[in-house]
């Protein structure tokens, strides 16, 4: 087995596992009917990108396992998706602000996965490009709606922009599993997405009336597997509570 | 109820199905501008891949005519037969007209 690929490919599909999950939470108890449908769908694509990153990897490892297996029988400290993905969804604003962070990011890493020498990359990343090019332009423009909004709306976006600002260094830390892989051609080197993302970022917040907090302190350990936040026990407690009750139980 | 004056303003959707018939009212949804009431109409009416264009309205900005005008507006239609045009056989392949 291919273990640096192997582990990329968790990389990518417990990013989008993990936040599909945070966001599907929002499923009934979003503030506006509309909102809510418009979480639910983003919330689906990004299982669905689970579903096939994870496929790859179960392949690629070669050991009979299955997407669901990966998904639903691992425990914390297998999964390696990004801290800033498993923070809790807090306030609306919150969810929004982690969303946009992550979207950006995603956008820029899945517009380079498109051009990967690993035909199976560039093939799921094609599709998942157009639905994340969608998801980047809600979060966005629901950001900059909220931080140019109310008094109350602005306050909410600044803290939640304070709160998430150290985990964004983590989506851009290149690891040895990284580099093997970007000088392969298979993945970018996320170090060199960073300046695209805060040329974007920068816009955005300008335009949101946010000021993004001095200093560039990042939390790590997500997706090298080191150290999760407490938080994403909890949220595989309840994503996987079916499959532990029952094991094997299908539709 | 909340605040009337705390929601969004209500949009009117329109959609143009993949048949290349004409836009369709589907329903309606709430959001703070136009482009906001695109993408809830996105989200709430073409996820099971009903569209291929949308048009909104703000609701506010349609005038409608009122019901207790029937009978000025639309009997006197009634006994012209002539317009009507029930006179001709439409072959099944012409499809919706």
């Amino acid at each position: 087995m291919n273990n640096a690929l192997f582990e990329s490919l968790l990389r990518l599909g417990d990013n989008t596992l993990v936040i599909g999950h945070r966001v599907s939470e929002w499923c009934g108890v979003a503030p506006v009917l509309e909102e809510d449908i418009a979480l639910a769908n983003m919330a689906l694509d990004l299982i669905g990108q689970t579903q096939m990153w994870l496929g790859l990897a179960a392949d690629v490892e070669g050991e009979g396992r299955s997407a669901d297996d990966l998904a639903m029988l691992r425990d914390v400290w297998d999964f390696r998706n990004v801290l800033l993905v498993e923070q809790p969804n807090g306030d609306f604003g919150q969810t929004i602000m982690r969303q946009y962070l992550f979207d950006q990011f995603h956008l820029l890493q899945l517009q380079h996965l498109t051009q990967s020498t690993e035909d199976r990359i560039a093939a799921i990343a094609q599709k998942a490009v157009k639905e994340v090019t969608y998801h980047v332009d809600r979060s966005r423009d629901t950001v900059v709606a909220l931080g140019d909004g109310t008094e109350e709306s602005n306050r909410r976006m600044q803290a939640a922009l304070t709160k998430l600002w150290p985990y964004i260094g983590e989506m851009f830390a290149a690891d040895a599993i990284d580099l093997e892989m970007a000088t392969a051609g298979v993945i970018p080197d996320p170090a060199s997405l960073r300046a695209d993302y805060d040329a974007a970022t920068r816009v955005v917040f300008a335009d949101a009336v946010l000021t993004p907090p001095a200093g560039d302190f990042a939390h790590g350990g997500g997706k090298t597997g080191f150290r999760h936040s407490e938080h994403l026990g909890h949220l595989l407690t309840q994503m996987q509570w079916l499959q532990r009750a029952y094991p094997g139980a299908r539709w | 109820m909340s605040d009337p004056r705390n929601e969004w303003p209500l949009w009117e959707v329109f959609i143009r199905g993949q048949h290349g018939l004409s836009h369709r009212h589907v329903g309606s949804l709430h959001a703070a501008d136009a482009e906001g009431a695109l993408k809830n109409a996105r989200d709430v009416y073409t996820r099971r891949n009903e569209g291929l264009s949308i048009w909104v309205v703000e609701a506010a900005q349609i005038t409608a005519s009122s019901p207790s005008d029937k009978g000025p507006l639309y009997e006197p239609a009634e006994s012209k037969v002539y317009r009507h045009p029930t006179f001709f056989d439409i072959p099944d392949e012409v499809g919706a007209m």
